[in-house]
């Protein structure tokens, strides 16, 4: 039993078939890269698998503590919850508030808020915070970030910016971490160091990844296993290496005649 | 732990000081009665505007229907006192508005809330004109004529104490994860969403919390005037509340305070200028929106940890 499974998913935007037909497994601690040419649907797939959308047909299950649950027009914060965490194309992390605050916001969801307990300020408030506090600084340390804490998202350079948004989602302490073209506008130097730290992330957080990008290098790099999408299906599933010589992949991303 | 006995000590303390102060000003003569009476406008209006801006300045979700709670706190709160004319009573009014009005505001931010921006502005106020026109037609409500010889319970001293009171539960609120899961929805739903945040949820505790002290600002304001109809709770004075939190900073509790304050003060030195007095405010507006178009502190507070921490660091520099 796969730890996600995506079963025959389609989305449909009016008459134009976005996602269709995929269906495709996630297994523990792997990393899987989703390749494809522009506008082949690949965030329109994260959005699904994110709860961001709903399908129009199909299946997502993941495998819980509890069993299989379904994932299929669930909120996305119940998904979040669920243990799929994600960063995004464009960066969307919380710009006027700190570093720290940021990464906190993701632990709210594990940690359930008191709401009487904060406005009445009873001790047991200030126990719990401090120890999410100190949560937080470690996950921070992890990544060379902990002596930027009281620094606004919005005025970190472009790199810590992505950074923020994996640790934030890492936060989460997910099961599965969606990373959205996370090396996109980053210079060789920065890919190397993301490079190094989805590795990390990886062998050190025990978590599942998958990984858009376009990057080829980095993805052949890292990925364990590829799917690539075309035109919303999916035309090649296998490794790097497999990948590199599937005829139909190299005419969907150079062109060619049948 | 320590430490966070420091600082609420220090706020306590902070809290006694300018209660004893006021006091002495006022038996010394300084403050006058009508110095008396802005104060106590003041006080509602620091009231209304901080439930205000946890609404606007970290909800991030815009209302304009402050003034409809404000009504039906002030109409629940009048129609107690009437009936038990003890401070016993203000309490029970005072509570008895903010549930009111918390239930009013849960009913009605659960569909409203979905909305976003200029569209939720129009259904609160949509709402807050539902609201006032019910005030206008119920008996028990006495129709357009309002309430009067409501008993005159909201003193001085206890406007001071809901002050405090009220701001100490939105500030508790604001720092806390509740706070920053409410603050996350202002930053970007989307985002907030995906690391597991219900941001509905949020948005509507931030908006019921919010229309309960409004409804408290409502009471205290009917029993101290000691007479309401439904005309002071049209939309103009949403609008002046939200003058109030624009001025001193969208986000900052502390640029709520000093905007009530300089409003207050203003407006009591305007008295002697008679008709051009609206001139004068609405150019005073005018020109610090110009000026400052974030707000007297933008989103800056000040906080008495602050004030600590740099006190701390120069005497560690000063050792050194």
């Amino acid at each position: 039993m796969s730890l996600l499974d995506v079963k025959e998913v389609t989305k449909t935007f009016g008459g134009l078939t976005a996602v269709s037909d995929v269906t495709m497994h996630l297994e523990e601690n792997e990393l899987v890269a989703l390749i494809g040419p522009n506008g082949a649907g690949k965030t329109t797939l994260f959005n699904l698998l994110t709860g961001v959308i709903t399908p129009t047909e199909g299946v997502i299950a993941l495998q819980t503590d509890n069993g299989l649950q379904t994932l299929n027009k669930v909120k996305p914060y119940k998904v979040a919850q669920a243990g799929l965490a994600r960063t995004f194309q464009n960066i969307r992390l919380f710009k006027e508030l700190t570093v720290l605050d940021n990464v906190l916001i993701a632990m709210t969801a594990k940690n359930k808020e008191g709401f009487l307990e904060s406005i009445f300020r009873l001790p047991s408030f200030y126990r719990k915070e401090e120890a999410l506090k100190q949560q937080a600084v470690d996950l921070l340390k992890i990544f060379g970030m902990e002596d930027q804490l009281d620094v606004l998202a919005s005025n970190l350079p472009y790199g810590a910016q992505r950074r923020l948004e994996i640790v934030r989602a890492l936060a989460t302490k997910p099961k599965i971490l969606f990373l959205d073209e996370p090396a996109a506008g980053m210079n060789p130097e920065e890919t190397a160091d993301l490079t190094r730290l989805i590795r990390q992330i990886q062998n050190d957080f025990h978590i599942t990844v998958l990984l858009i990008e376009h990057d080829m290098s980095l993805v052949m790099d890292i990925a364990q296993r590829i799917y690539v999408l075309e035109y919303g299906k999916l035309i090649a599933e296998g490794t790097p290496a497999e990948i590199q010589q599937n005829k139909r992949v190299i005419q969907a991303y150079l062109g060619g005649d049948d | 732990m320590k430490k966070n006995l420091k600082y609420n000590l220090t706020w306590l303390v902070l809290m006694v000081v300018g209660f004893v102060l006021i006091n002495v000003l006022e038996f010394g003569g300084i403050i006058d009665a009508l110095g008396e009476q802005t104060l106590v406008t003041i006080g509602i209006n620091i009231i209304l505007a901080t439930g205000l801006n946890l609404i606007i300045g970290f909800s991030g979700q815009f209302s304009l229907g402050h003034a409809g709670f404000m009504a039906i706190g002030a109409y629940v709160c009048a129609l107690i006192t009437t009936s038990i004319a003890t401070p016993m009573g203000m309490v029970i009014g005072m509570i008895a508005g903010a549930a009111v009005s918390a239930l009013v505001a849960l009913i009605v931010g659960i569909p409203t809330l979905r909305l976003d921006g200029d569209y939720l502005a129009i259904a609160t106020m949509g709402v807050a004109e539902i609201i006032r026109i019910i005030l206008n037609n119920l008996k028990i409500t006495n129709g357009p004529a309002g309430l009067y010889n409501i008993p005159l319970l909201a003193t001085w001293p206890v406007v001071y104490i809901m002050v405090c009171l009220t701001t100490l539960l939105i500030v508790n609120l604001i720092h806390s994860r509740d706070g920053r899961a409410i603050m996350s929805v202002r930053e970007n739903e989307i985002a907030s969403e995906s690391m597991g945040v219900n941001t509905t949820k949020w948005k509507v505790i931030a908006f019921v919390v919010g229309a309960a002290t409004a409804a408290i600002g409502g009471a205290l304001h009917a029993n101290y005037i000691q007479t309401i109809a439904p005309t002071d709770f049209g939309i103009m004075n949403s609008i002046n509340i939200l003058i109030i939190v624009v001025l001193g900073g969208i986000g900052s509790i502390t640029g709520t305070f000093v905007a009530a304050a300089v409003l207050g003060v203003l407006d009591l030195v305007l008295q002697n200028f008679g008709t051009l007095r609206m001139v004068i405010y609405s150019l005073a507006l005018i020109l610090l929106m110009v000026f400052k178009p974030s707000g007297l502190l933008g989103t800056r507070e000040l906080s008495i940890r602050k004030i600590f921490n740099k006190f701390g660091h120069s005497k560690q520099k000063g050792d050194a």
